[in-house]
């Protein structure tokens, strides 16, 4: 078997508040191959950013170690870090705060193409530039390179700042929240575009969203994988998760969920938890950190031990001590 | 306190009629609202949806009064009636009031939960002290009658009144405080509710919680709501009628069920078809083309009809008025008897 593009082996970062360490991520294993989705999803604070900073090597992780192309990238060599760096680009939540608004949509995306020495001459740049409008469906190109980021519409900004992570050729795409700030009317028209990258460039993708029904369509080839304080709790085929969530924080989480369609969200049935309080990050619940919420809390064992993230045969993965004790036949042994 | 019986043949809580709101800007008159009429009737909740900058909010402050300097009213009425007893015992022109009289108004008849209010409290007051305030400058409840009302809403809203009415807004979550803010809101038994975007800045489960506390207290109390979102799926579990607004325009008004299950305007139409849900699949989703219009430079005709795949030269040059095609149905397009079999096709092909 081929080594994943990206893999991380027990990754766990750690911040300083008040004086105290916060887990921010905690023990979080995954990989991703070439041309794969994966979309992160949870609550607010649950880790989502903190997880896409570390792969684009914004952020270094406290333990655990990442594997970039099969290399740990602890150790790289300068050089070798260097390309690391370009190949995982971040595409972030605001496309108003992200874009230099004093340089034309022309000089946002020349400017790393020859920063970088990816083109030779001027005439390159220019067809490079324009093929990169092109290819996120800003068009005619022509009409977009000499506006200014003010000039464009949020959708449009957006879809500048994607080709402006592409213009160093990335391999991989942390697109943190990318469609969220734009209007609901052009959101898919974005992912569609996402999409279409992934597919022609065969980028791999890690989606971060709250939005589970916008993950299960972005992923829906892929995963989605869903952190709660920290920690990825159930890791499934996208569908598949939706469909049939397993670990209890995914089950409430989904049966919280309004639809739009007001026969089907008035049936809706939202399971209860046994507490609204979100646990703080500087006292962590003991063993598993949803137990004092969760609907399934089964005493002693959920209060002691930690869970650890299970693989099943059916390609999902838990991480809650009650679905391991129902699917031990299931269970894939490392 | 049930919706009584009598009460269902009065007169709408409120009727808005040909409203038109600007607001100047650098670059001109931006036309917020433009030429909106609807009423909303006794205990009924009605949602206004639409995207970004459409003039959702405009509305709401229309109503209460608190448009800023900026904007001016170019024309419309706005009628508020308040019911005792199953008759009408009050009927105000709001757009009429005095200063004064607005400020009495506000709370009072109309309370409206602010977009974004979560930091809206003053840090240093306690919840006890921002309830106070609110009751005092109404001359309404003071001492043990104020603490009582309080706790009572308090607990419509599942909090723990006592501890919420010592605390300060920071020692609450984003969660409690807008819970808080919907009690606050409920304080003076105003007869309308305006909430702007009230689950927008919170997390999945608090959302579930705040719409599960909405919909208790529509079971229970008798105010008719406003309910401003951007997201559909709030408007289809929670409103009884809903509006589509886009450039300012409502351009769609109907039952929920009518609206979401057999919508006429294209707009509409493509809307529900761009949101994802849960159930849905793949190829159901669909996107608007195009981008929002720019309110100070309008396209002239319908202003949906550059992003329109039925636009035609009428479409172009004559905006359509809001027609009503079914009982409590309307909708504002030249094309809506073919809008949706034309629209299946062309996705189609
Ligand atoms: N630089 C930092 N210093 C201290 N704490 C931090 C820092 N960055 C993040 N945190 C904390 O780490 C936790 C995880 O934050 P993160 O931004 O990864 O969450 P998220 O899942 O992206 O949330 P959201 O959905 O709100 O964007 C939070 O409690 C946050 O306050
Ligand atoms: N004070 C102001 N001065 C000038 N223009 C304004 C002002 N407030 C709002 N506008 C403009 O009026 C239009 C309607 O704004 P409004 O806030 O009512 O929209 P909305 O539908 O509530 O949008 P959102 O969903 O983003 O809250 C927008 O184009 C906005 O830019
Ligand atoms: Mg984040
Ligand atoms: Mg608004």
């Amino acid at each position: 078997m081929t080594s994943p593009l990206l893999e991380l082996n027990h990754v766990s970062r750690t911040f300083m508040v008040k004086k105290q360490q916060i887990k921010a991520v905690d023990d979080v294993s995954f990989s991703l191959g070439t041309g794969e989705v994966l979309c992160l999803v949870g609550e607010s604070g649950c880790g989502k950013t903190t997880t896409g900073k570390i792969i684009a090597g914004l952020l270094s992780p406290s333990s655990g170690k990442i594997f970039f192309k099969g290399n740990d990238i602890s150790t790289l060599s300068k050089d070798q870090h260097n390309a690391y760096r370009l190949g995982v680009q971040m595409i972030h939540q605001d496309p108003y705060a992200s874009l230099n608004p004093t340089q034309t949509i022309f000089e946002i995306l020349a400017t790393p193409l020859r920063y970088h020495k990816l083109v030779k001459t001027d005439k390159e740049c220019r067809d490079r530039v324009l093929s990169l409008l092109e290819l996120v469906d800003l068009t005619p190109p022509d009409d977009f390179v000499e506006k200014y980021p003010h000039q464009l519409s949020g959708g449009q900004r957006q879809r500048v700042s994607i080709a402006r992570s592409l213009t160093v050729n990335p391999s991989f795409l942390v697109a943190d929240e990318a469609v969220s700030m734009v209007d609901v009317s052009i959101r898919i028209s974005l992912l569609r575009t996402l999409s279409h990258l992934k597919d022609e460039l065969g980028l791999s993708v890690l989606f971060i969203t709250h939005d589970l029904a916008l993950a299960k369509y972005f992923a829906w080839d892929g995963r989605i994988g869903v952190m709660y304080l920290g920690r990825m709790v159930e890791l499934s085929p996208a569908p598949f998760l939706v469909d049939h969530p397993q670990h209890p924080y995914t089950q409430v989480l989904l049966s919280a969920i309004p639809e739009a369609d007001p026969d089907i969200t008035r049936k809706k049935q939202s399971l209860q938890l046994r507490s609204m309080d979100v646990p703080s990050l500087l006292r962590l619940p003991s063993g598993c950190s949803f137990h004092p919420r969760c609907p399934r809390f089964a005493g002693q064992l959920c209060q002691e031990q930690i869970p650890s993230l299970t693989s099943f045969y059916d390609g999902s993965a838990v991480a809650c001590h009650l679905v391991m004790d129902d699917r031990k036949k299931d269970v894939i042994k490392a | 306190m049930m919706l009584a019986q009598q009460e269902t043949n009065l007169p709408p809580t409120i009727s808005i009629k040909n409203l038109s709101i600007d607001y100047k800007a650098k670059r001109g008159q931006v036309q917020a609202v433009r030429n909106i009429s609807f009423e909303v009737d006794r205990g009924e909740a009605m949602a206004l949806i639409g995207e970004s900058g459409s003039g959702k909010t405009t509305i709401g402050l229309g109503v209460v009064g608190l448009l800023p300097p900026t904007a001016k009213i170019r024309q419309g009425e706005i009628i508020y009636r308040r019911a005792a007893d199953g008759k009408i015992v009050d009927e105000i022109d709001v757009l009429k009031l005095n200063p004064q009289q607005i400020r009495q108004f506000r709370w009072k008849e109309c309370a409206m939960v602010f977009q974004g209010a979560l930091n809206a409290f003053n840090p240093v007051l306690r919840i006890s002290d921002q309830f106070a305030d609110t009751a005092s400058a109404h001359n309404a409840l003071r001492g043990m009658a104020l603490k009582e009302r309080a706790t009572e809403i308090l607990h419509m809203v599942r909090l723990d009144a006592d501890r919420v009415w010592r605390s300060y807004p920071h020692e609450l979550s984003g969660g409690m405080r807008q819970r808080v803010l919907i009690a606050l809101s409920l304080l003076l038994e105003p007869q309308l509710i305006i909430m702007d975007e009230p689950t927008t800045a919170l997390d999945v489960l608090t959302q579930r919680n705040i719409m599960d506390v909405l919909k208790d207290l529509r079971k229970n109390l008798n105010f008719s709501l406003i309910f401003i979102s951007h997201d559909l799926s709030l408007a289809a579990e929670l409103a009884d009628k809903v509006s589509t607004v886009y450039a300012g325009k409502i351009v769609e008004l109907g039952d929920v069920y009518t609206v979401f299950r057999n919508p006429y305007h294209p707009y509409t139409i493509g809307l529900i078809h761009a949101v994802p849900t849960l159930a849905g699949r793949k190829e159901d989703l669909t996107s608007i083309p195009g981008s929002p219009p720019d309110l100070i430079n309008m396209p002239t005709g319908c202003k949906f009809h550059p992003r329109c795949p039925l636009a035609d030269d009428q479409c172009k040059t004559q905006e359509p008025d809001l027609e009503e095609i079914g009982k409590g149905h309307r909708v504002a397009c030249w094309k809506w008897q073919t809008a949706r079999e034309t629209l299946k096709r062309f996705k189609a092909s």
